[in-house]
Order: C-alpha cells, then structure tokens, then sequence
C-alpha cells in the first residue's frame, strides 16, 4: 500500500481544514505522502509538513497549478499518481474536480464522498442526499477516493515531514483560467466553524440577512444558507449548504426561516446539536432539531442576539 | 453545432428514498421516477444555446432500463431534436457506474461529433459527481464543471463555475464537457403540444455492445443501510429557553 493525499491549494493558500482532515481520513490505511502543487508552495508545504501521518510532502512549484484546474492534474501527473495504490482528496469543488478527470485518464472509478474508511478496499459513502449509507468495495488497481471531510477532525500539527522538490512535464493547452470571485470573510470558514447559522427563504430579502448574519457575528459563527436563500439571490452560492452545497457538522447549527427539506438536512444533520426558529410548527426541521423554537423570526431572532 | 446531453433516469427528489429491509439497495420497485433535476438544466442550457442560435441540433441520450424511454420522450419533449437510448440493463437496480456511463458517452460521443456535452453535475440518487469529468478524460476533451454560467464563443466556451470559495470563470477549448450546477437556469416544462410532437422525434435504441463497450461494475456494493436517524427533539417556550441551549452548545 502507497498512498497519496493531494492538497488542495489555491494560488498558494492551503485549505488547511480540508487537507488536514483528508490526511486523517487517509491515514486509517498508514503514513501518507502529500502532494503539494501549486504557483507557490513555501507556506503551504510547511504547514502540511507538520501533520501527524505524513511522511513525504511532495512540492511541485509551477503555475500550472495555481487554479486547481483539472487537466492541469490529468495530463502532467498520472504517472506519479499510478504509483500509489490509494489517492485521497477532499470532495471539495477542488476534489470533485480533479479526483474523477484522473479517474477517467487510469480508466478507474472513483469513490466520492467517502465518509468512512473500513479497509483497503472497502468504504462507506452516502447515497440519496444521505438517504442511505453504502459499502462499497473496489476492485480497481488503484483506489481514488474523495473525502467528506465533516466526518474527521483535523490531525494534530505535531510532525516533521520529509520535503522534496519534484518537476512535472507538460502542460495544459485545454482551459485557460480567467478569473476568480471569491467571498472574502472575516467569519470562520463554513465547513470548519464550530458553529454555523443558517437563513432560509424565510429571510425574506438580502437586507433581512444581516438578521442572519448579527447573530452569528454574535456567536462568532460561519453564515449558511439554504438553495431557496442562494437562489432569491439573499446569500452568496458558496454559503449554500446541502445535498449540493456544503455539508457541515458543527457543534451547533442554526437554521432560521429554513423548513427543512431532505437536500438541505443531507448538509447538516450531522451536526451536534440542532437548533430550528421557524414560525410553521409543523415544518420538517423541527424533526431534526435538537431544540425548536416556533417564532417569527424577525423578531426572536434580533431578541436572542441581544441576549446571548 | 450539435450539442449532446446525456439525462438519467432517477427516483423523483420529492419521494423519499426507502432502504430495502435485506439491505440490497434502495426500493426503486412502483415509485415515480423523473429526469435528474440537474439533467434538466443541462437540456434547458442546451435549448437556449439553440435559441440563440448558438446550436442546430440537440441529442438526448439516457442509459439505464428500457422505460428510460419516458425520460427521452420528455427530453424531446422539452426541445431535444432526437434521442438514443442505450439499454444497459433490464434491472432498474443495477445502478450503471459513471465509469462505464463515460465510456458510452464517449463512443456516442465519437460517433456524433458534438461540439459541447452538457452534463448534469450530479445524479441525485448516486450522487458521485464524476460522469461529465470521466468523459472529457476519455475524449481528452476540456473541462468546465458546476457551470452556472455559459458563454459559447467561436472555438471556446466561457463557463463561470460554482467553487467553494465563490465563483471561477475559465475558457474552455472546444470541443468540451461541461457540468452544470443549480443556479444555471430554470428548466421549462414541456407544453401539450410539444409533448404530442415528441412522438414523432426520432428515438434510436442501442446496446452497449453496439458501441463496443462493456458494462463492468468497479465499485461492489457490499450493502445498503439506514443513516442513524435523529430524535426529534424539544419545542422550548420562550426565547429565553432558546437562549440559554445557545450558550450551552457554543463552544461546548
Ligand atoms: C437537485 C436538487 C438539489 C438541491 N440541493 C439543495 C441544497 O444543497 N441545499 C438546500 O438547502 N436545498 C437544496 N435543494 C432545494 C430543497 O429541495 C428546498 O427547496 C430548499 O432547501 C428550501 O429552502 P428553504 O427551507 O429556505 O425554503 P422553504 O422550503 O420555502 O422554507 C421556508 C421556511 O421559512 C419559514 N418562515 C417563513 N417566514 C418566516 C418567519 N417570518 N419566521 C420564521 N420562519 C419563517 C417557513 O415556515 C418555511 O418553513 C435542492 C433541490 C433539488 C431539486
């Protein structure tokens, strides 16, 4: 057994959550070797060198990789890949990318949204919006698997790995990137926040969200959204969280003017401890939610941020 | 240019998925099955881009059991101009993996020429999220997944794409495969009378091996179980209640 974790970096900057809790998921087979490409690399690398199960970091400095695009990966590095038997990556946008397009390339299938790691070869994913879990075992010679990643804790920062420079040939004359427009946030990142609160159709507007946002500027939380939310265009796409957005599991989850549809609880029911505001008692959240609340949510909500 | 949009077949989002109690898979036997909802928005883009004149012709292909027909005829219902509908299996159960999906495609693919596949980013039953990535591989064709904006320019494709931090926007070589995401557009429904011209449209049925390709299943699956379900839990009185769970479980 070989395996490799690909780190998901942009333009230098590491996910270090996303990394982090996919070497852990990783590490259930043994030591794991990071593979660490981007534009610049100097930061990135030293944070990865210092997590526990990692042996090698593999340094590949080139701007090829500085948007994660896919075909960077797939026509430079399936010979480095094909040496390993196990390739881990977050099933982020950045995993979900790459991970499938080298699956393509080795003619292997991959196996996404991995929530448990029960041997070599066979692993637990949810299926349905998580409906269901299924065990699947593969039979591929080489095993790619993306990680959901709400489901492991970060490894602790207590290594010293090994670092190494390594070249790639090739390159990429399929897309070119153009430009990035990300949201830039002081809040913690939703997939790594201790606590998130969520708004729903139920906010009513984009000026009705800065409800959403007040209490959790309060509790020093991560903001969600449901696709209803992101949809009426009151939040930004990256805050949906769902079968299709995000999938987080903090210790606490908010969900405000959100009723509760199986796709929206596919991201969140994983979740310690559930709180629902909704003013409809019979709305589908309060069958999740650890603690209900059946209020209008302009006014409990101001109130509850007041007193917290 | 022609524009290939692969639909499958899946359990209608609105019907709750039900483990079979010997833990073989999910019971898709007597329930309403629809089109995947991001197959829709992928066919939608593809008749805009023919509304505008970006596109002539539109082919739908689905790949699964023989009533995938239904799904077909409401493609073309939709505006599709034909379809092909591949008959890979007689079992609606037996899930086709993403893998063999991508190798069909991409005979189909050969055989047709389209200048763009749109794709669905994510079938909501399997939820993989592979299929459009494992085609642009085979064909060495580009890459745009999560599109929520398409821009068809002469030898490129402009595509805006959802990413966990915002949104990308990357050209595209043509030919290329595209995935779309939710926030593309919104699907039309197909008028009484589309639905009756549908019949009409020329819908060709083929084997796998037709294209020389064979089904294998990569990932066994071993078994199929309930998630642990949650209780629901207390209805508090007040918002002072509420208040004090908040500041119990914040950073607890
Ligand atoms: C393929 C597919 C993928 C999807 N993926 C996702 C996903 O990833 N994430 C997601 O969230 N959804 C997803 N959805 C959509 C999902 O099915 C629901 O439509 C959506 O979650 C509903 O959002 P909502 O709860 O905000 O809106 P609604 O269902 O409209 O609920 C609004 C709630 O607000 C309450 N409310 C209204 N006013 C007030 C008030 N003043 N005070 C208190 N409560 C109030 C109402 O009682 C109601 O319960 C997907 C759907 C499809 C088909």
């Amino acid at each position: 057994m070989k395996i490799l974790v690909l780190a998901e970096i942009s333009n230098g900057e590491l996910a270090e959550d996303q990394t982090s809790k996919t070497v852990s998921a990783a590490a259930a087979l043994g030591q794991v070797d990071v593979l660490c490409a981007s534009n610049n690399c100097s930061d990135a690398s030293t944070k990865i060198a210092k997590m526990e199960h990692v042996e090698n970091v593999y340094v590949l400095e080139d701007e090829l990789f500085a948007q994660g695009l896919a075909e960077s990966y797939s026509e430079t590095l399936l010979d480095t890949i094909n040496s390993y038997s196990h390739v881990f990556a977050p099933s982020s946008s950045f995993g979900k990318n790459v991970l499938p397009r080298i699956g393509g390339m080795l003619d292997v299938m991959v196996i996404s949204d991995v929530s448990k790691v029960i041997s070599e070869d066979t692993f637990e994913r949810p299926v349905y919006a998580g409906n269901a879990i299924q065990t699947v075992q593969s039979v591929d010679k080489v095993k790619l698997i993306s990680v959901r990643t709400s489901n492991y804790s970060a490894v602790p920062s207590t290594g010293s790995a090994n670092i190494k420079k390594i070249d790639c040939k090739g390159n990429n004359p399929l897309t070119t990137f153009i430009e990035n427009k990300m949201q830039t946030s002081d809040r913690p990142e939703l997939t790594s926040a201790k606590v998130v609160v969520s708004g729903g159709r139920g906010v009513g507007s984009k000026e009705n969200f800065e409800i959403i946002e007040g209490l959790a500027d309060k509790l020093g939380a991560a903001v969600g959204a449901s696709r209803a939310a992101v949809d009426s265009g009151f939040a930004p796409n990256d805050w949906q969280v769902g079968q299709t957005g995000k999938v987080v599991a903090p210790d606490l989850y908010v969900a405000v003017g959100i009723s509760g549809a199986i796709q929206h609880l596919a991201g969140m029911k994983d979740s310690k401890v559930i709180v629902a505001i909704n003013k409809d008692e019979e709305a589908p959240i309060f069958q999740v939610a650890d603690f209900g609340l059946v209020d209008d949510l302009f006014k409990a909500v101001p109130e509850i941020e007041k007193k917290v | 240019m022609k524009i290939l949009v692969p639909v499958k077949r899946v359990l209608d989002y609105n019907v709750k998925a039900r483990v079979k109690a010997d833990g073989s898979g999910i019971d898709l036997a007597n329930v309403k099955m629809s089109m995947n909802p991001f197959d829709e928005i992928a066919l939608e883009e593809a008749i805009r881009l023919k509304e505008k004149g970006n596109a002539e012709e539109i082919i739908a292909v689905s790949i699964g059991v023989q009533q995938n027909q239904e799904t077909l005829r409401t493609a073309l219902a939709m505006g599709a101009d034909r379809a092909i509908l591949v008959v890979a299996t007689d079992d609606v159960h037996n899930d086709i993996e993403p893998l063999t999906v991508a190798n069909i495609l991409a005979a189909i693919a050969l055989k047709e020429g389209p200048s763009l596949v749109l794709c669905g980013k994510q079938a909501i039953d399997n939820d993989f999220n592979a299929t459009a990535q494992m085609l642009s591989a085979k064909l060495k064709w580009s890459q745009a997944t999560f599109a929520s904006e398409i821009d068809v320019r002469e030898d490129m494709v402009r595509v805006t794409r959802e990413v966990d931090g915002g949104l990308q926007t990357i050209d595209a070589k043509i030919p290329a495969v595209v995935s779309v995401d939710l926030r593309l557009n919104e699907p039309r429904y197909a008028s009484l009378p589309n639905i009756m011209k549908a019949k009409r449209k020329p819908l060709e049925e083929i084997s796998p091996a037709d294209l020389g390709v064979e089904i294998t299943q990569r990932l066994k699956v071993i078994k199929t179980k309930e998630p642990d379900s949650r209780e629901a839990g207390l209805i508090l009185e007040n918002i002072d209640q509420l208040v004090e769970k908040i500041q119990e479980n914040v950073g607890g």
